[in-house]
């Protein structure tokens, strides 16, 4: 054993040679590991291609003009009426309801976790919000239209609450969105360095004193982000709206009428089995490109805020 | 002391302070509990459907099919076999033969099909599980005013019956097997793509990228893709594996011949739609996994001249995996809950067959349960209701083994 | 807190068999111990020996940390700070602290006084109140051409002057400082420790340091603390005493040791 490993140095050492050797095991897998890190990059493309064909296509068809969808206020497809504002409006309603629900609550409960709530009792009450945000789209929007629209109809009188209305999907919305801005806002809070807190405390700050007036502003960045990223997932949220907010576009500002937003229109006009090439199939990649485009920015903007915020503290 | 302070230009202010504090301590308390009676209220409201009241009418009254005395519910299978045949027309009941003989079927089966095809209940009216509990004699008292031919029993939409019973349009006897067993190929295609190019890709960027433009657009084109809205997925879903692949997708490349679906609209799709929704997320969790691995580890494995992919298969990978695993569970229940993407990618309606092939026409749970919460009637409700609460079991499971995944393999470090 | 006449003037703060907690761990066991006001008192000993922990047991500061307590007494002004009715607020808006590092508010220069002086109730002219602080904390010259600008653009010394200035703004009867230079350069150290000296005049001032020279020329009392040696490692004051006795005759060997460099 020994004799022989004795030779085998001998071998080694008489042909050393450092230079490199092709390894082409390591570089298939190299080249498999970079596609897998490039195909995001087709999906984006992807979205980018298809959208933007389909929906050049739309506006390309008769009776359809750009500067007519984005100024006109009637969405009837049958009669060739695109004017986007109806959906863009009961976007904009269930959007600043929900928002309306979520910023408060979401912050209250980020500031009670993070600087209130003792260790115990903010191990057992994170799991549960995290509960709150697994939960399907699909169940928030059952909880709308058999829960929070009866209700409404209860407060308000049956005969001012319509059966499918904006407010009841916002509210609802506003619970789904929640969660997430609690969490944000509470990895924001805790990210601002104990030592603040210490100097806060210090200098004989009560505790409402040092969250709201040293905590929350050296936090502010990241709670502003949490808040863009929020209403990102409002302006996309689909099922909510579809099952409770109502079908067909209706160019209003209450929240007790019925009225489509964006993805609800979408998910309405694809449920049957849609032609190809007909108008409705390309009105929802236009559609589907705007809703895009307006998240792809919201989002942005988020992460570079979140960037620079880190930039601060580390 | 008191004295001083005020010579000082301070006032004493530390009762109004206080007094502020604990207001605003009750407000942010109060958010939290806002957040968690909605919760309960979402539970409740849907508990509150899936158990209850039915009254239901037969169209075919059962004392009319006693037998020398003995009722329909205690024959026995040959004379329910018998009973099948003498009502039904010969074609239904050979279709029946011939879909499982029914030698082969047991009598509970036979009672159930005697059930479907020849009493055939009818709901007239549901009630929820509180009225349920609180006014069952003013239940009864209705019943029997209003609809007198009518029975009262107390159902639990949730059975196991109901999650093995195919699909159908009577609210009675309507299952979710269908739609599981769609919701789990679907799911097994978004699996198969996602899985691999998600880790792939994480181990692309923590591992092997070095630090330039070129993977910092890689990695922000990531985060922005976990960002954009679902519908949009089921809108590219539809353009790309819909339309542009329907060879491909709808199995005609293989020279599959699907009785069931001769275009795009298949469980591969949807798989695939979902996929590609999935996969930031994947992406996102296993870089975090990898990054939690320590740097010392992987600086030993160089030490001892391995090669990049040997650190990395043998070294990193391993500890890494639970991470990794946990990770892509928890996407993967965020797959299973989407609507929205299937809905624009072409779920089917009503189907009762059970998908048999990646090419098979598809419905899954969560579109189930939109569709049973789309229809007016209170019953449809509650078979939503029921289904949900599959649904919510079957995410509690993923999740709980998330959880178990991460505590068992979580203090290596 | 009401007045309490009881006790002797000459002593500020008091501890009286002052065990420290965190969880089970007693950190810092029986320690007895006078703060004479109007004068510097040094806090020396080994690393982890509980100086901190005592330094924060006087304004309260521990209970931010979760699980502490403590037994024994430490009595203010002749009044005992753990009373159950006593508000830490109170405590610690008339007993400062200065930490480590430096930890102004991302806030500018102007704001972190006025913010501390307006949670208080100061009513007076704000201006007045920064300036005062500031020149008091020896940084008004380098400062009052920037004051819009944030604290943290300042050098670590001129932060830490500002955490002074931002301390004497709601002028506090006793300073707390936890080894305040030692994230500092020789020529801020002797700034801070001038200013010391200046600030002895009208406010008590309790300092924990590394540094010996440092205790032994800046401060008029010193506190020893050691670990004891038994099973459960707490620190504790072994020797107080004048600061010239306990760098010229110690009483205790291991303070000897220590104050000669001898120790460990
Ligand atoms: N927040 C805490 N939780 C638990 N134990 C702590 C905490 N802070 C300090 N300790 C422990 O209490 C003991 C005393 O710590 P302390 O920080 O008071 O020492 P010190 O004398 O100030 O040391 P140094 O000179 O290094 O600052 C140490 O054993 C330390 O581990
Ligand atoms: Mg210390």
């Amino acid at each position: 054993m020994a004799e022989l490993t004795v030779k085998n140095l001998e071998k080694k050492a008489s042909t050393i040679s450092l230079r490199r050797k092709p390894r082409w095991g390591e570089t298939i897998i190299q080249g498999l590991l970079f596609f897998s890190g490039f195909f995001s990059i087709f999906i984006t493309l992807g979205i980018v291609y298809e959208l933007g064909k389909e929906a050049l296509l739309f506006f390309q068809m008769p009776g359809v003009d750009l500067l007519a969808t984005l100024t006109t206020t009637e969405w009837k497809p049958h009669v060739n009426k695109f004017g986007i504002w109806p959906l863009l409006t009961s976007t904009l309603m269930t959007t600043l309801i929900a928002m309306a629900i979520a910023i408060p609550l979401g912050m209250g409960v980020a500031v009670y976790l993070s600087e209130y709530a003792i260790p115990k009792v903010r191990s057992t009450l994170k799991p549960i919000l995290e509960i709150l945000a697994g939960i399907p789209t699909i169940v928030y929007g059952y909880f709308a239209l058999t829960f929070m629209t009866p209700l409404l109809r209860e407060i308000f009188g049956k005969d001012v609450v319509q059966i499918y209305n904006t407010g009841s999907a916002g509210l609802v919305m506003g619970i789904l969105i929640l969660p997430l801005i609690s969490s944000m806002t509470e990895d924001a809070l805790s990210a601002v360095p104990r030592s603040l807190r210490e100097a806060a405390y210090a200098m004989g700050a009560t505790k409402l004193e040092v969250a709201l007036q040293i905590v929350v502003p050296a936090a502010l960045s990241g709670i502003a982000a949490a808040i863009i990223v929020g209403i990102s997932r409002a302006v996309g949220e689909t099922m909510i709206v579809a099952v409770a907010a109502g079908a067909g576009p209706n160019f209003t500002f209450s929240p007790f009428i019925g009225a489509e937003t964006i993805t609800g229109h979408i998910v309405r006009i694809s449920g049957g089995d849609l032609s190809y090439d007909s108008i409705d199939y390309n009105s929802i990649f236009a559609l589907g490109l705007f809703l895009f485009i307006i998240t792809l920015v919201l989002n942005i903007i988020s992460q570079a805020i979140v960037r620079r915020f880190r930039e601060v503290y580390e | 002391m008191k004295e001083i302070a005020i010579v000082q230009g301070f006032e004493n202010n530390l009762d109004s302070r206080n007094r502020k504090g604990i207001i605003w301590h009750v407000l942010f308390q109060a958010s939290t509990i806002v957040g968690i009676i909605a919760l309960i209220a979402l539970m409740l409201n849907v508990i509150d459907s899936a158990f209850g009241y039915v009254a239901y009418e037969a169209r075919m009254d059962p004392d009319s099919l006693t037998v020398d005395g003995i009722p329909v519910e205690d024959q026995s299978k040959d004379q329910l076999v018998a009973l099948l045949q003498s009502t039904l027309s010969s074609g239904a009941y050979n279709k029946l033969d011939n879909e499982t003989l029914f030698v082969d079927r047991s009598r509970e089966e036979v009672f159930q099909l005697v059930v479907e095809r020849i009493i055939r209940p009818k709901i007239v009216q549901v009630w929820k599980f509180w009225p349920s509990l609180t006014r069952s004699d003013e239940i009864r008292a209705t019943v029997t005013r209003e609809y007198p031919k009518a029975e009262l029993d107390f159902v639990s939409w949730l059975t196991y019956d109901f999650v093995t019973r195919p699909q159908t349009s009577e609210p009675l006897t309507a299952g979710v097997r269908t739609a599981v067993l769609g919701s789990l190929w679907t799911i097994l295609f978004t699996i198969l793509l996602a899985f691999p190019l998600g880790v792939g890709a994480a181990i692309y960027l923590e591992e092997y990228a070095s630090e330039n433009w070129f993977n910092r657009i890689i990695q922000t084109n990531i985060n922005n893709l976990a960002g954009v809205p679902s519908i949009v997925y089921g809108i590219l879903g539809l353009a790309i594996f819909v339309r542009a692949l329907e060879r491909f997708t709808s199995g005609k490349m293989f020279g599959i011949v699907n009785l069931t679906s001769e275009n795009g609209r298949t469980v591969l799709s949807a798989g695939l739609t979902l996929g590609l929704l999935v996969l930031p997320i994947i992406i996102i969790n296993a870089q975090e996994a990898i990054r939690a691995v320590p740097r010392s580890l992987r600086n030993a494995s160089f030490g001892v001249g391995a090669t990049k992919w040997q650190t990395v298969w043998s070294h990193m990978l391993p500890n890494a995996l639970p991470g990794i695993l946990t990770g892509t569970i928890l996407a993967i229940s965020r797959a299973i809950g989407e609507t929205a993407p299937l809905v624009v990618v072409g779920a089917s309606t009503a189907i009762s067959f059970d998908p048999s092939s990646p090419f098979s026409k598809f419905t899954t749970l969560p579109i189930q349960i939109y569709q049973w919460t789309s229809r007016p009637q209170e019953e449809f409700r509650s078979l939503a209701a029921a289904s949900i609460l599959v649904l919510l079991v079957l995410l509690l499971s993923l999740n709980a083994s998330a959880v178990l995944l991460r505590n068992r393999f979580s203090r290596r470090f | 807190m009401a007045l309490n006449n009881n006790f002797d003037q000459k002593y500020i703060i008091e501890t009286r068999n002052l065990d420290i907690y965190y969880g089970s761990f007693k950190a810092v066991a029986g320690v007895n111990m006078r703060v004479e006001r109007n004068a510097i008192t040094a806090i020396i000993g080994p690393s982890g020996c509980g100086k901190s922990t005592l330094l924060r047991a006087f304004n309260r500061m521990n209970e931010l940390y979760a699980d502490t307590s403590i037994e024994g007494e430490v009595t203010f002004s002749g009044q005992d700070i753990y009373a159950r009715d006593v508000d830490p607020v109170e405590v610690r808006y008339r007993i400062g602290m200065v930490f480590q590092k430096p930890n102004p508010f991302p806030k500018s220069i102007y704001e972190n006084i006025a913010w501390t002086a307006r949670i208080h109730g100061y009513k007076g002219n704000m201006d007045e109140l920064v300036e005062n602080s500031l020149r008091q904390a020896a940084l008004w010259d380098e400062v009052k051409d920037k004051l819009k600008q944030s604290g943290l653009s300042l050098s670590g010394g001129q932060q830490q002057r500002l955490c002074i200035a931002r301390a004497l703004s709601i002028k506090p009867e006793v300073i707390l400082m936890d080894e305040p230079a030692s994230a500092l350069d020789p020529i801020a150290t002797l700034k801070i420790e001038e200013l010391m000296q200046d600030l002895k005049q009208n406010y008590t001032i309790v300092i924990v340091t590394h540094n010996m020279q440092q205790a032994a020329r800046a401060s008029d009392y010193t506190a020893m603390m050691m670990l004891t040696n038994g099973e459960s490692r707490s620190g504790t004051v072994i020797e107080f005493d004048e600061t010239n006795i306990i760098f010229t005759r110690p009483k205790d060997k291991r303070t000897e040791d220590y104050v000669t460099g001898r120790f460990g």
